[in-house]
C-alpha cells in the first residue's frame, strides 16, 4: 500500500480529542479531549501540578503509550500503539526522562552510543566521533567512562539529554528537565534548550522542535514561545509567552508565583 | 444419648464444638490459586511466543548490540562459574556415585558401573543439577536485574530509543543462557564421571580406566546424545524465559523484585522436573 505523501506544512505532533491514560491508575484517564498541534520549529511549555498528567502525555506524545481515545499523527502519519511500525518516524522524536533513566549496567558514555550502535544503519560518519562530540557539547566527557550510579542527578539528566540527542531527533520531549538541579545546571538547561530552539551545530543548525512539561513556568517566562497547562484532565493552550503575565488562569497565577520565602 | 452426634446434640452450645464444615473462604482461595497458576501459564506461553518471534524475525539485527550480549552472557553463566561446577561435580562424583560403586565392589556387579553411570549421571543428574545450579545463580541474576532495571524505568527509556526490550535484553539471555547450560551439563557430567572413577580407584575396585571407558561407552546410545542436547538446552531457555518473564514482563516496583524472585525460582524447578519427567518418558518410549 502506497502511503500518502507528506505535506511540508504538517504539524510534527497532532493530538485530536486524544484521552491520556494515566500510568499510575491504568485503565483511567488523566487527560481528556486533548486538542493539540506542534508545528515545526516551536518551542512549548506545558505545565502543571505533581500528578497532573504532564508525563503521560509525553509517553502519548512519544508513542510509549496509546491514547484512550482519539487520533495521535506524528509527522502527519497515525500512530500505531507499539511496535517498529513506522520506526522511521518515530525516531524523529526523542525522550528525555525526568531522572535521566539511564541503563545502570553501562558507562555514561555506552549508554549515550547505545541507540547509535543499536541503530547502527542510522549512523552518518564515525558514531565513536558523533558521541564524542555530544559528550564535549554537554559537558560530560570527563564523566565519559563513570557508571551513572556514581555521577550526581545533574549530569545525569544530561546524559539522558546527550542520549536523546544522538539519534538527530527533530522533536525532542523533556520532561521536568530542570527539576531537582543546582542554580549551575539549571542555568546550563536553559541556555542548551535556547540554543537548541535557535538552531545548534548539534543539530546541525537548524531548530529543534521543543515540547518542555515542567512544574514551575516562571523559568520559561521569556524563552519558550506557546504555554499550556493541565488541570482537571483538560489540555488548556495559553498562548504566547507575552500574554502569560496578563492571564488571569488561576493555575497560571499559581506556577507563576514565587515560592513562599523567595521575597 | 451419643454426644459426638449432631442429630443427637440439644444445645447450640454443644454444636459449636464440633469441627465447622469446610467455609467457602477456602473454596475461595483454591479457586484463586487455581486462577493465578492458569494466568502464570497463559503469560508465559505468550511471552515465550513473543520472545520466539524476535529470535525468528530479529536475529541477525543490531548484532553489533546483540552479539557481544549473547557472548557476555555466556561468560557470566557458563564461563565465569566452570570452577564451582567442577567442585561440585568433583563432590558429586566422590560422594554419591563413588558410594554406588562401593555397593557394586560388594556384590561383585562391577559391570553394571558404565550402565549405572549413564543412566543417573548422564541422562538424569548432569542436567537437573546443573539445571538447578545455573537457576539459583544466573537466573535469580536474571529476575533482579532486570526487575530493577523496569522498576528504575531503564526499560521505557529502551521503548524511548525504539530498542526492541525484547531484543536488546531478554533474546541474548535466552540463547546465551541455553548454550551455557549445555556447555556446563557436559563439563558437569566429565567431571562427575571422573571423580567417580577417583573414588573407585581409591577403593580399589578391579576396574582399569580402559574397562570403564568401553562401559560407558557400550551403555551410552545415539539417542544419549540427542536428547542430553535437547534436555540441557531447553532447561536454559525454560531458566531464561521464566525468569525474564518475572523481571520483565509485569509492572514492578524495587520492593516487589525479591518476590518476583521467588516466584520466578519455584516455577523454574517445577518447570525443569516437569521437563525431565517428560524426556524420561520419552527414553522409556524411544
Amino acid at each position: 500500500m502506497d502511503l500518502p505523501a507528506i505535506h511540508p506544512k504538517t504539524p510534527a505532533l497532532e493530538m485530536t480529542a486524544v484521552s491520556v491514560e494515566s500510568q499510575r491508575d491504568p485503565g483511567s484517564p488523566i487527560l481528556e479531549n486533548v486538542n493539540w498541534s506542534v508545528w515545526p520549529g516551536e518551542y512549548w511549555v506545558v505545565g502543571g501540578m505533581h500528578g497532573s498528567g504532564k508525563s503521560d502525555l509525553l509517553a502519548v506524545a512519544d508513542g510509549l503509550a496509546p491514547p484512550l481515545q482519539g487520533s495521535y499523527r506524528l509527522f502527519g502519519r497515525e500512530m500505531p500503539a507499539a511496535g517498529d511500525q513506522f520506526l522511521s518516524e518515530r525516531l524523529r522524536i526523542g525522550l528525555v526522562f525526568d531522572g535521566g533513566q539511564l541503563f545502570h549496567h553501562l558507562t555514561i558514555e555506552e549508554n549515550v552510543a547505545l541507540p547509535l550502535r543499536y541503530h547502527r544503519d542510522l549512523a552518518a560518519g564515525d558514531p565513536g566521533e558523533t558521541v564524542k562530540t555530544i559528550l564535549e557539547a554537554t559537558g560530560l566527557s570527563p564523566w565519559a567512562g563513570r557508571l551513572p550510579g556514581t555521577v550526581g542527578r545533574g549530569w545525569q539528566k544530561r546524559a539522558g539529554l546527550a542520549r536523546a540527542l544522538v539519534l538527530r531527533p527533530e522533536v525532542l520531549l523533556l520532561d521536568n528537565p530542570t527539576g531537582g538541579l543546582d542554580p549551575r545546571h539549571f542555568q546550563w538547561w536553559l541556555d542548551a534548550l535556547d540554543q537548541m530552539s535557535a538552531g545548534h551545530g548539534l543539530t546541525e543548525g537548524r531548530p529543534l522542535t521543543l515540547v518542555v512539561a515542567a512544574e514551575d513556568l516562571r523559568p520559561w517566562r521569556n524563552r519558550a514561545a506557546h504555554f499550556a497547562v493541565l488541570q482537571k484532565r483538560q489540555f488548556c493552550p495559553l498562548g504566547h509567552h507575552p500574554q502569560l503575565a496578563g492571564l488571569a488562569h488561576p493555575l497560571v497565577k499559581e506556577l507563576l508565583a514565587e515560592p513562599p520565602g523567595a521575597a | 444419648m451419643d454426644e459426638r452426634n449432631p442429630d443427637t446434640m440439644a444445645t447450640s452450645s454443644a454444636r459449636a464444638l464440633l469441627p465447622a464444615p469446610p467455609s467457602l473462604l477456602y473454596a475461595d482461595r483454591m479457586g484463586g490459586v487455581v486462577f493465578r497458576f492458569w494466568a502464570t501459564v497463559r503469560g508465559l506461553a505468550a511471552f515465550a511466543l513473543i520472545i520466539f518471534g524476535v529470535i525468528a524475525t530479529k536475529f541477525g539485527a543490531a548484532r553489533d548490540v546483540t552479539f557481544p550480549a549473547i557472548h557476555k552472557e555466556q561468560a557470566r553463566t557458563g564461563t565465569q562459574v566452570l570452577p564451582m561446577f567442577l567442585f561440585i561435580s568433583a563432590a558429586l562424583g566422590l560422594v554419591v556415585i563413588g558410594q554406588t560403586i562401593s555397593w557394586l565392589k560388594e556384590l561383585g556387579a562391577n559391570s553394571l558401573l558404565g550402565p549405572i553411570m549413564v543412566a543417573v549421571v548422564v541422562r538424569e543428574l548432569g542436567p537437573l543439577l546443573t539445571a538447578m545450579l545455573v537457576l539459583a545463580r544466573s537466573g535469580t541474576r536474571n529476575v533482579i536485574e532486570l526487575g530493577t532495571a523496569r522498576a528504575r524505568g531503564e526499560v521505557e527509556a529502551l521503548e524511548a530509543l525504539r530498542i526492541d526490550p525484547i531484543h536488546y535484553l531478554v533474546m541474548p539471555r535466552v540463547i546465551g543462557m541455553a548454550m551455557a547450560v549445555f556447555s556446563l551439563t557436559i563439563y558437569f557430567i566429565l567431571g562427575t564421571l571422573a571423580s567417580g572413577y577417583l573414588f573407585a580407584f581409591i577403593n580399589n575396585v578391579p576396574l582399569r580406566p580402559d574397562e570403564y571407558v568401553q562401559q560407558l561407552t557400550d551403555a551410552l546410545r545415539g539417542l544419549d546424545f540427542v536428547i542430553l542436547a535437547l534436555k540441557s538446552c531447553l532447561f536454559g531457555v525454560v531458566i531464561a524465559v521464566i525468569t525474564c518473564y518475572h523481571g520483565l514482563a509485569q509492572p514492578l516496583r524495587l520492593e516487589e523484585v525479591p518476590r518476583a524472585a521467588i516466584h520466578a525460582v519455584a516455577q523454574s524447578v517445577v518447570a525443569c522436573v516437569l521437563l525431565d519427567a517428560a524426556f524420561t518418558i520419552l527414553y522409556i518410549f524411544a
